[in-house]
């Protein structure tokens, strides 16, 4: 306020002025605090609150919804940079926990029967069917691909086991237009939006049909087509990116999201919480969905973080968010649905967590076994399973056999392995490839660099790999 | 055998369909004199055996970082929690910046904070904290509080099939630090030693392991407590005609170029630099002077990277004593490739060609 300012521009001249007054009089007193009859400090004169009222308290209405103030309003609260903060005489801590936990929201239960009284939106026949499928071709890519790395063919692979219907129902839920920043287990987005099983074989082997031109690991699949940014390894970097995305999407007027994911452990890391601030304070219309799988490689949730997992994290940063069961499709499905409509009508951040259980181990690299038990493991493929439970649904909507079931994996496993052997021969990108794409244009040391590299081939063949066309 | 395969990657993950590599353990440590109480062991197991020591031998010594509970993902800590308990190794929340944050305030406070980051290529995260904390909390403070009990160790460099993040390494961006120390080692018995001499060096360290060699290179390794010292670089292999520089994994495809270039008449002189900041000039300028000429070799990226630092140096000291100009023989200036790696690196076929074109200069 004004006041303020006045008081702040004549800061130098009271300096000078009190350093004299203090060689003057070193015995100097400050103003006594205001002191009640009793001893105790109450509240000063209004005229002293209104005082320091600052220009800058001003807040914007969500603020205000959250700051609480007391029945008799404005005499019980005071001013404060950031909003009007109701007070108390009692010394009351905030307790780090909530008598109960945040509670996941459900529509089916274990065997995939609707939960009484459960709301959800109704699926039509042809999209339950589709996800059904698709959550079945992502089951039948992640096993042969993870026995092809087994057998040697592969250099790596990752499955999404146990994590099918957040994939899928996810994916479902969204509309094509939504870009995706996915951490590294959501196959099951591209796989929604077309992205057919050679085109994940062309990348996992790195052929020269692969999108990602042969440079990174297998699992780090992009496509432009389906807005979905390529799969980087380090943790966590895709969230603050998608509040940037989303808040284009936002300038641009666009009746679309960013979508960001990451795992329980990716939470941990700077980046989520730089991610969450920014969204929340930008207004950028981005839907987190934490997959928390309980296991981040071998580190546990309880070794992760110490608060109600990860929805009650949304809060803090003035994120709404929601708590769904992971395993349950048509929760997901539903959860996401009305996620992504509050965050593209209202322009704001949400936060989804999904709770599942990572069946798989981490990747090829990793034995779980080695720091959990197998008797977890079991428990949670079986009777916790994500698609069988959807897929009883589905069944006993009347919508899908056995025999259809057993047709559709005779027909997909076909074509997983005519994928992979197609791709196992494939060429590779050739050589050039590893020098474009560092810059948009190849600069003076790239050329070189590539020049004396071809002289290097052509005195040494028998270094280089033969199926790298020159 | 340093060598315990000729098909390097077969040992790392069971991933068979690469292109093969040469062999990538070291021929010459093996032929040193060894104390009778030595084991052979490989290089993640000296990881090992030394953090056991630091854990045994000072009470104020911590162990932690991703999963190392559970002995990490390259089993460099398997057993410390059971031996030590979890109050002495732990697993830290998925955070880097966290994990150097709060190994500096431990440090801080008189202990011997052993951080391990999973992958160097996951140190960025960190790198403030590494960069604006760790190295200037002894100058900034006039000397009041240093975090010197510090050492973070993190493996670096090529696998094989590791791709853009992991297999990078990063050492040039500390060795522009002042204030830290940057140690690699090129085999286990000097993993062993000089992890040692990291731990209980006075002054923040990052200690880069190979992590092609965590398997691959096998060595009589001392059982007990000995430290190798640091900034002092090692001639392992002595010659007349041309200097090589290089550390860690690099060291043993340098060996080989070292080899083949002497069955055609060159003496190489190989030098281990060991710890690149502060790094022993003095080494290397002698062995220049003898020899006239220099090679410097590293996986990382040429154009920045501390080649050229070695190679400015060199040409300070040493420009009437040579007889070519210094040759780099290094990573492109690429991201780290998948598919193209064995174009990407620093091969011994590139080396030795670097070689006889600087004799012949
Ligand atoms: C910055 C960074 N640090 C460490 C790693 C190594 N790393 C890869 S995956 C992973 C665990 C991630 O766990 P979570 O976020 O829970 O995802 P999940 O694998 O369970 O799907 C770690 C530590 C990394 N990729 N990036
Ligand atoms: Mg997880």
């Amino acid at each position: 306020m004004g006041s303020w300012f006045a008081r702040s521009r004549s800061i130098p001249y009271l300096l000078k002025r009190n350093i004299s007054f203090l060689h003057a009089n070193s015995s100097c007193k400050t103003l006594p605090p205001y002191k009640s009859p009793h001893g105790f400090r109450e509240r000063p004169p209004a005229s002293i609150l209104s005082f320091r009222r600052l220009e800058s308290a001003m807040v914007g209405k969500q603020a205000q919804a959250v700051a609480y103030t007391d029945d008799d309003g404005e005499s019980q609260s005071i001013e404060f940079p950031g909003g009007r903060v109701g007070f108390t005489t009692q010394m009351e801590f905030i307790s780090e926990a909530t008598d109960k936990r945040v509670p996941c929201y459900r529509v089916l239960d274990d065997d995939g029967f609707p939960i009484a009284g459960t709301r959800f939106d109704q699926l039509d026949e042809e999209t339950a069917v589709r996800m059904y499928k698709s959550m079945v071709s992502l089951q039948i890519m992640d096993t042969i691909f993870y026995e092809a790395q087994r057998q040697g063919r592969l250099s790596f692979y990752l499955t999404s086991t146990g994590e099918e219907a957040i994939n899928i129902a996810t994916a479902a839920a969204l509309s094509p237009d939504d870009i995706i920043l996915p951490q590294y287990r959501e196959p099951g987005i591209l796989l929604w939006r077309g992205f057919s099983i050679e085109e994940f074989a062309s990348q996992c082997f790195g052929t020269k049909d692969g999108h990602g031109k042969g440079r990174q690991m297998p699992i780090h699949y992009g496509s432009k087509d389906l807005n979905f940014i390529t799969v980087s390894s380090p943790i966590a970097t895709q969230l603050p990116q998608a509040a940037g995305v989303a808040y284009s999407l936002k300038m641009d007027g666009k009746e679309a999201c960013a979508v960001a994911f990451t795992g329980d452990g990716g939470t941990s890391e700077g980046d989520f919480h730089a991610a969450m601030n920014f969204a929340a304070v930008m207004e950028a219309p981005v839907l987190f969905i934490c997959r928390n799988n309980g296991w981040a490689i071998s580190t546990p949730v309880s070794e992760q973080f110490r608060s109600d997992g990860v929805v009650v994290k949304g809060q803090a940063y003035g994120i709404r968010s929601i708590r769904v069961d992971g395993n349950d499709a048509l929760a997901v499905y539903s959860a996401i649905r009305a996620a992504r409509m509050m965050v593209v009508r209202e322009q704001k951040p949400v936060l989804v967590e999904a709770l599942t259980y990572r069946v798989g181990h981490h990747s090829t690299s990793d034995d779980s076994t080695k720091y959990r038990s197998v008797k977890e493991i079991e428990q949670w493929k079986r009777s916790r399973n994500p698609m069988t439970r959807f897929r009883n649904w589905v069944q006993a909507n009347g919508w899908w056999s056995d025999q259809e079931e057993a047709e559709l994996r005779g027909t997909l496993r076909n074509q997983v392995l005519k994928a992979i052997q197609v791709a196992e021969k494939a060429e590779k990108p050739c050589l050039g490839d590893l020098f474009s794409d560092v810059y948009d244009k190849l600069p003076s040391n790239l050329q070189q660099q590539e020049k004396s590299l071809r002289q290097t081939i052509t005195r040494h063949k028998q270094d280089f790999p033969p199926d790298v066309p020159l | 055998m340093a060598c315990t395969t000729g098909r390097g990657i077969t040992r790392i993950g069971n991933f068979s369909r690469i292109w093969s590599s040469p062999c990538r353990g070291l021929q010459t440590a093996v032929h040193d004199q060894s104390p009778p109480q030595t084991k052979s062991v490989n290089l993640f197991s000296a990881v090992n055996q030394a953090l056991h020591i630091a854990l045994d031998t000072d009470p104020r010594a911590y162990v932690f970082g991703e999963d190392v509970g559970f002995g990490g993902v390259f089993r460099c800590t398997t057993g410390l929690a059971d031996q030590f308990g979890k109050r002495r190794v732990f697993n830290t929340p998925l955070c880097e910046q966290g994990i150097v944050g709060f190994a500096i305030g431990l440090a801080a406070m008189g202990n011997r904070a052993i951080a391990e980051i999973q992958f160097a290529d996951y140190i960025f995260p960190a790198f403030d904290q590494i960069v604006n904390e760790a190295a200037k909390f002894r100058y900034r403070s006039g000397n009041q509080f240093n975090c010197g009990g510090l050492t973070i160790r993190t493996p670096y460099g090529a696998v094989g099939h590791g791709g853009h993040y992991h297999s990078q390494s990063p050492e040039a961006f500390f060795c522009h630090v002042p204030g830290i120390k940057v140690v690699i080692p090129r085999s286990p018995r000097q993993a062993k030693g000089l992890l040692l001499s990291s731990i209980r060096d006075p002054n923040p360290v990052v200690f880069l392991e190979p992590k092609w060699l965590y398997r691959l290179a096998v060595e009589e390794v001392p059982e007990q407590d000995y430290m190798l010292p640091l900034s002092e670089a090692e001639v392992i292999r002595e010659g007349s005609d041309i200097t090589l520089v290089g550390w860690g994994a690099q060291l043993s495809v340098m060996e080989q170029a070292c080899m083949d270039a002497e069955k055609e008449g060159i003496s190489c002189e190989l030098v281990d630099l060991k710890t690149l900041i502060p790094w022993d000039k003095e080494t290397v300028e002698a062995s220049v002077n003898k020899t006239g000429r220099l090679l410097v070799s590293h996986e990382a990226p040429v154009t920045g990277g501390f080649g050229a630092e070695i190679s400015a140096s060199v040409v300070e000291r040493c420009f009437t004593r040579l007889e070519a100009p210094v040759a780099r023989v290094c990573g492109l200036d690429t991201p780290f490739p998948l598919v193209f790696e064995p174009f990407y690196m620093p091969t011994k076929n590139k080396i030795l060609d670097a070689i006889k074109s600087t004799v012949k200069y």
